[in-house]
């Protein structure tokens, strides 16, 4: 899971530090708010424990073992942002005093461990165990699952960074300089490992150690408690909207049915094409369209190359999927944005 | 750490869960001890501005990414070798620490490359006909190629650099201040909780007659991270106050006591120079 330096090209390695910087900052500030001068002995010692848990080899049902991470206990305990700044810290120390893990690639490796990671595991537990009181068996549940799909979304974006690389950076020859796998090899391999060992023991160290933490230290699962009543309440009242939502984004490969072009919604390349002529002549109620693509259209059409042509992404072989993953990519830059928007709004609110 | 590191040269795979981790306890002691004692020892490296240093090594190991011929590569880490011999440092222990770790970890990762990469075919294995192309040797020789030089200059810096001043070199370079000292406090930390784990797993080892069942040493893990959790947590409170008792209110201040001479420029410029021609020879 720690891409070491080499892996990834220095514009794969600094997109993920672009990506990753907004996400540091805003956790910063989170922390520095709440915790003030608690703040670096705190998340010290987080990081530490993080660290540490990382060389626990937990014996595995099977004969194997394997190591978690600690996404999912740190989000748990001291909720998404701490967890960013302590496995980044933890993942920052691996990188350079011990080799774990690549410098350059230290961007990357947070954004999947430490960022997504971190992000997936809270939202997860949140929405599992809202509602629960604290010491009933859901809780051990959802921090069991948020943990195995935090680790699995870690893993599948550090796959698809992989398999990214051979499509992109490449030399005359086809010779991948960097990772040299597609997605179709780099994803199954990666997964198959955290779907299996990985992810059963993120599962069952973060499992175990709410149940441990239930019985002993109580106080430490209460600090996030309340906010999970909160995120329930939201959750609860827009449930049917998520459940429409997400059948919406399946049901989008119902597109492909759909016979002929949209009208109007013509490219340049479809004014040289017969097929495409005969099509936006029919729906054009049998009036010809002109010779070639208007002037206009020809100046401004190469300025903006959509990253997913015909809802088609370059790299997805099935049309239907490639529908249902332009769904999922639209629907979240949507809610990003929203978010990000509503966010603003809040705050000039308060400083009303 | 089950993944390339530089203390998975020695690393343990056999043997009770609990003793794999007090092995894995020792060997970054170890890694400490000895980067510690290298720091210390006279050598080209060990003479040089920490800040300078810092920037020239990253300089080096970016050059190593943005290489795309084999050549270079080959260059820099024949680069990465004379660096470490002119600074003390010997090539058995960059094998061991560096280059036998990357081997074992890129090394599995880059030999299906050499099949499954599509292209020239240079020739089959005489039993299972499978075909080695020229495209999967280079990738798979770029891929260790790149990992190699990385993790030498990587643990260069690393053995020839005590950790205070890593540090307060990034502090110098424009690193936040906080970010420095949960760094640095990370570090200190990091010992103590693998020294109360590892002495955790001792004291539960010697009442046990019979090796755990693997239910039994699951819940012995499980339950161990949780007195770690919570440990962690008591001791970040009672630093907090020590902290806050002498005087902490959330500023922090560190000593510079670095000074660059005519032979840390010297150092510095040839090293940024690198990737530039790099970039320069390819645009």
């Amino acid at each position: 899971m720690h891409i070491p330096d080499g892996y990834l090209s220095p514009a794969t390695c600094a997109l993920a530090y672009a990506v990753a910087l907004p996400f540091w900052l805003v956790a910063y500030r989170h922390a520095k708010r709440l915790l003030h001068t608690r703040m670096v002995p705190l998340f010290a010692l987080f990081s530490a424990f993080s660290f540490v848990i990382m060389m626990f080899n937990l014996p595995l049902p099977g004969g194997t073992s394997g190591h978690a991470v600690g996404m999912g206990i740190i989000s748990i305990v001291l909720g998404p942002w701490a967890s960013i700044i302590a496995i980044s810290v933890a993942l920052l120390i691996q990188a350079l005093f011990f080799g774990d893990g690549g410098i350059t690639s230290f961007g990357a490796n947070s954004l999947n461990m430490a960022i997504v990671g971190s992000l997936v595991a809270w939202a997860c537990y949140q929405l599992l165990a809202a509602g629960a009181p604290l010491q009933s068996r859901r809780r051990v549940l959802a921090a069991a699952v948020s943990g195995y799909l935090a680790i699995n979304t870690a893993a599948l974006l550090a796959a698809i960074e992989f398999g990214l690389q051979p499509l992109l950076f490449h030399d005359a020859a086809g010779t991948p300089l960097y990772a040299p796998y597609p997605l179709s090899v780099a994803v199954p391999a990666m997964m198959l490992g955290h779907l299996s060992f990985a992810g059963l023991a993120e599962l069952l160290i973060t499992g175990g150690l709410v149940a441990y933490l239930q019985r002993a230290y109580p106080e430490l699962l209460s600090l996030q408690a309340g906010r999970s009543d909160v995120a329930g309440a939201a959750v609860r009242s827009t449930r049917k909207l998520w459940y429409g939502l997400a059948a919406l984004m399946i049901l989008s490969p119902l597109g492909l049915l759909a016979a002929g072009t949209a009208w109007g919604e013509w490219g340049v390349e479809d004014f040289a094409n017969a097929a495409s002529r005969q099509q936006m002549a029919l729906a054009s109620g049998q009036v010809a369209p002109p010779a070639a693509a208007p002037e206009g259209l020809a100046r401004l059409a190469s300025l903006w190359s959509a990253p997913f042509p015909d809802y088609a992404p370059a790299f997805v072989h099935s049309a239907n999927f490639g529908y249902v993953l332009s769904a999922v990519f639209g629907a979240g830059l949507i809610l990003l944005a929203l978010l990000l928007l509503s966010r603003l709004a809040g705050k000039q609110g308060l400083a009303e | 750490m089950s993944e390339q590191s530089f203390i998975a040269g020695g690393h343990r795979h056999g043997g009770h869960f609990a003793e794999r981790l007090v092995h894995g306890l020792q060997q970054a002691l170890e890694h400490s001890l000895d980067a510690e004692a290298i720091s210390r020892q006279r050598g080209l490296l060990q003479g040089l501005d920490p800040r300078c240093k810092l920037l020239a090594l990253l300089s080096l190991m970016i050059s190593g990414i943005l290489a795309s011929q084999l050549v270079t590569l080959l260059l820099l880490f024949g680069l990465a070798v004379l660096l470490a011999l002119l600074s003390q440092v010997s090539l058995r222990r960059l094998y061991r620490q560096a280059w036998l770790s990357v081997l074992l970890f890129s090394g599995v990762i880059a030999v299906p490359a050499l099949f499954l990469v599509p292209g020239e075919v240079l020739f089959r294995l005489p039993l299972l006909h499978w075909g080695i192309s020229l495209q999967g040797l280079r990738s798979a020789a770029f891929l260790l190629g790149r990992a190699e030089t990385s993790a030498s200059f990587a643990l260069l810096l690393m053995l020839t650099t005590p950790w205070m001043h890593v540090l307060k070199a990034m502090r110098s370079l424009g690193v936040p201040v906080l970010l420095v000292a949960l760094l640095g406090m990370t570090h200190r930390y990091i010992f103590v909780l693998l020294q109360t784990a590892s002495q955790m797993f001792e004291a539960r080892r010697s009442r046990m007659l019979a090796p755990p069942s693997g239910r039994l040493a699951r819940q012995v893990v499980a339950a161990s991270s949780g007195v770690l959790l919570g440990k962690a947590f008591q001791l970040s409170s009672e630093v907090h106050l020590a902290m806050v008792s002498r005087g902490y209110r959330g500023d922090i201040y560190l000593l510079h006591s670095f000074h660059t001479r005519r032979r840390d420029w010297c150092a510095l410029l040839p090293a940024l120079c690198v990737p530039l021609l790099i970039l320069w020879k390819h645009a």
